[in-house]
């Protein structure tokens, strides 16, 4: 396993008027690596995501990519460092077509593509998310997954080296979360960094080489999967004291 | 280069015949008519170019007035100091300056702040001209006595939305045209594309600006006379709102299909019913946002949605056929 380290974050701190979502965070990946980001609803998983992405700005602390100190930087800025993303609510470009979505991701990374040349290439990332088919299909009239799969391939386009995926396998059935789970090991497999916030236990487990588990805005946990969810503190809080 | 292709010459080529032939309406109409189509010219300028900004990113401005009456003042001040198209060129780099200050400090602001802010704006910039006038050159209005025609107008004004048009033409087929259609789509999700979305707003809204000053500073001779009110008459930019909405803003000829009724309607309410044209203008503003929401472009979208809908699904239904004889 490579153990390079591709992102560190240290001493996160954000709260919003009295509250405070986020306390002191502090964790690393590796490159290669798929962390799942766990805990209890309202625990600031999201709000991690969102720092980390430039969609918030952190009160205190630190984010580092490949050694480049990104903290505060506008979401812009940060895409091009390399790091995508895809929402907890799924959201896509509705009125534009398949292509179009994903000519978004292709037209503005830091190498980008436009004319025939984003064309031919939003039509091979449909191919291997599996919308070939839907190409021309406005992205609002796509079933639920189909939208999902489209949002990843947004944020495939942008060619980063680390994806976070906010609840990307939340509410999919049975089949769909196999293949869900078949695509996300695929771009492990070729090489892609993944931060991944998840409450599918079978996801977790067959997908992510090490968890870290907040609650209450702070890491309670980090280790491999079966570590960290058999820890005493994280079954309290996800099931309360009588259970621990 | 997609600027050689047949899809990009057969609409400019049909674009530039309709223009030329345009050209020729001094020679066929008297000036009552002429007037009108200056008018109606004008305006579509103004609803085009207001269109460009705010139909993509629907950020509502009622700040045109205050372009138009910079390019209108410009004129009344340097008319008669310098040539024509050197006043012009001033009127430009004054509304474009303005533009950019006004952009960078309030396309921050979102919804009904942006709105309250360009129409404040209207008055503030009319305040401040007065202000101005009566305190440093001690007289209110000025006169405009330049040696231009009607049929002069006319024509400067065509070839302005000749280029407008070409502009948003083109504009709608760059990487920077499509940030802004993503904007509207999605801020957020522009953000993590990569856009830097304040920059794509700002250059718009300038070049949005840039339009609506020129027109203001072609027609201003039009006036021989011309006062803070007169050029900063807030009903203006309420009038080019109307006609925009009417035809269609996402569409770049969708403002067209507005200014033409509207601009007739308005002449005849001015001078049917003078005293009453702003109850009638309020009137008119309510039946269009009620009865037509998307603006004739939406309507025509509409009826043929259904349509497509069901191909869509036909070919839904034939993909699944597909895939069981697979």
């Amino acid at each position: 396993m490579n153990t390079e380290i591709l992102l560190s974050i240290s001493g996160l701190h954000k709260a919003f008027g009295g509250l405070i979502a986020v306390n002191q965070m502090q964790f690393d990946v590796h490159a290669g690596e798929i962390v799942g980001l766990l805990g209890p609803n309202g625990s600031g998983k999201t709000t991690v995501m969102n720092l980390i992405s430039g969609a918030l700005s952190p009160d205190e602390g630190k984010v580092v990519i490949g050694g480049k100190n990104i903290t505060s930087l506008p979401a812009h800025k940060i895409s091009h460092s390399g790091i995508a993303r895809t929402f907890q609510l799924v959201r896509v470009l509705p009125d534009l077509d398949c292509v179009e979505n994903i000519e978004a991701g292709l037209a503005y990374r830091t190498n980008p593509l436009w004319g025939d040349a984003a064309h031919k290439a939003a039509l091979e990332l449909l191919d291997r998310i599996g919308l070939a088919k839907q190409a021309h299909i406005p992205a609002g009239d796509l079933t639920y997954i189909d939208q999902k799969r489209l949002e990843l391939g947004r944020a495939l386009a942008l060619q980063p080296k680390l994806l976070l995926l906010d609840e990307w396998l939340a509410g999919l059935n049975p089949s769909e979360l196999q293949d869900g789970i078949a695509l996300v090991r695929k771009l492990k497999d070729e090489g892609l960094t993944i931060i991944m916030v998840e409450h599918v236990m079978d996801a977790i487990r067959s997908l992510c080489d090490r968890c870290v588990v907040m609650n209450a805005g702070t890491k309670i946990a980090d280790g491999t999967p079966d570590e960290v969810l058999s820890d005493p503190e994280v079954v309290r809080a996800y099931l309360g004291d009588s259970h621990a | 280069m997609s600027i050689l292709k047949p899809d990009f010459i057969k609409p400019v080529a049909i674009g530039a015949v309709i223009f030329a032939a345009l050209a020729f309406l001094p020679s066929l109409v008297d000036s009552y008519y002429m007037s009108l189509a200056i008018s109606v010219v004008s305006f579509a300028v103004l609803a085009t170019a207001w269109s460009m900004f705010s139909g993509p990113t629907r950020y509502i401005s009622l700040a045109t007035v205050v372009f138009f009456g910079i390019g209108a003042y410009t004129v009344a001040v340097l008319g008669e100091v310098l040539a024509f198209p050197l006043v012009l060129l001033c009127a430009g780099l004054a509304g474009t300056v303005v533009a950019l200050l006004v952009g960078f400090s309030t396309l921050r602001l979102a919804g009904v702040y942006f709105v309250i802010f360009t129409f404040g704006l209207t008055e503030l910039v009319r305040q401040v001209v007065s202000w101005y006038e009566v305190n440093v050159t001690r007289e209110m209005g000025r006169y405009v006595f330049l040696d231009i025609t009607q049929n002069d107008i006319y024509w400067q004004l065509l070839a302005l939305f000749a280029v407008l048009l070409l502009t948003g033409f083109v504009l709608g087929r760059s990487r920077l045209g499509f940030a802004l259609r993503i904007i509207g789509e999605d801020e957020t999700v522009a953000k993590h594309c990569g856009i830097d979305v304040t920059r794509v707003k700002v250059a718009l809204f300038v070049l949005s600006a840039l339009f609506m000053t020129l027109t203001g500073a072609i027609i201003a001779p039009r006036w021989t006379y011309i006062d803070p009110v007169i050029a900063f008459n807030p009903m203006l930019s309420f009038q080019v709102v109307i006609m925009a909405l009417l035809g269609g803003p996402r569409r770049l000829l969708g403002p067209l299909l507005g200014v033409i009724p509207l601009t007739l309607l308005f002449e005849v309410l001015t001078a049917s019913f003078p005293n009453h044209f702003s109850i009638l203008l309020g009137c008119v503003f309510m039946v269009i946002v009620y009865l037509l929401p998307g603006g004739v472009v939406g309507l025509y979208e509409k009826y043929r949605a259904p349509k497509k809908r069901t191909l869509s699904t036909d070919t839904e239904t034939t993909r699944k056929s597909e895939e069981k004889t697979a």
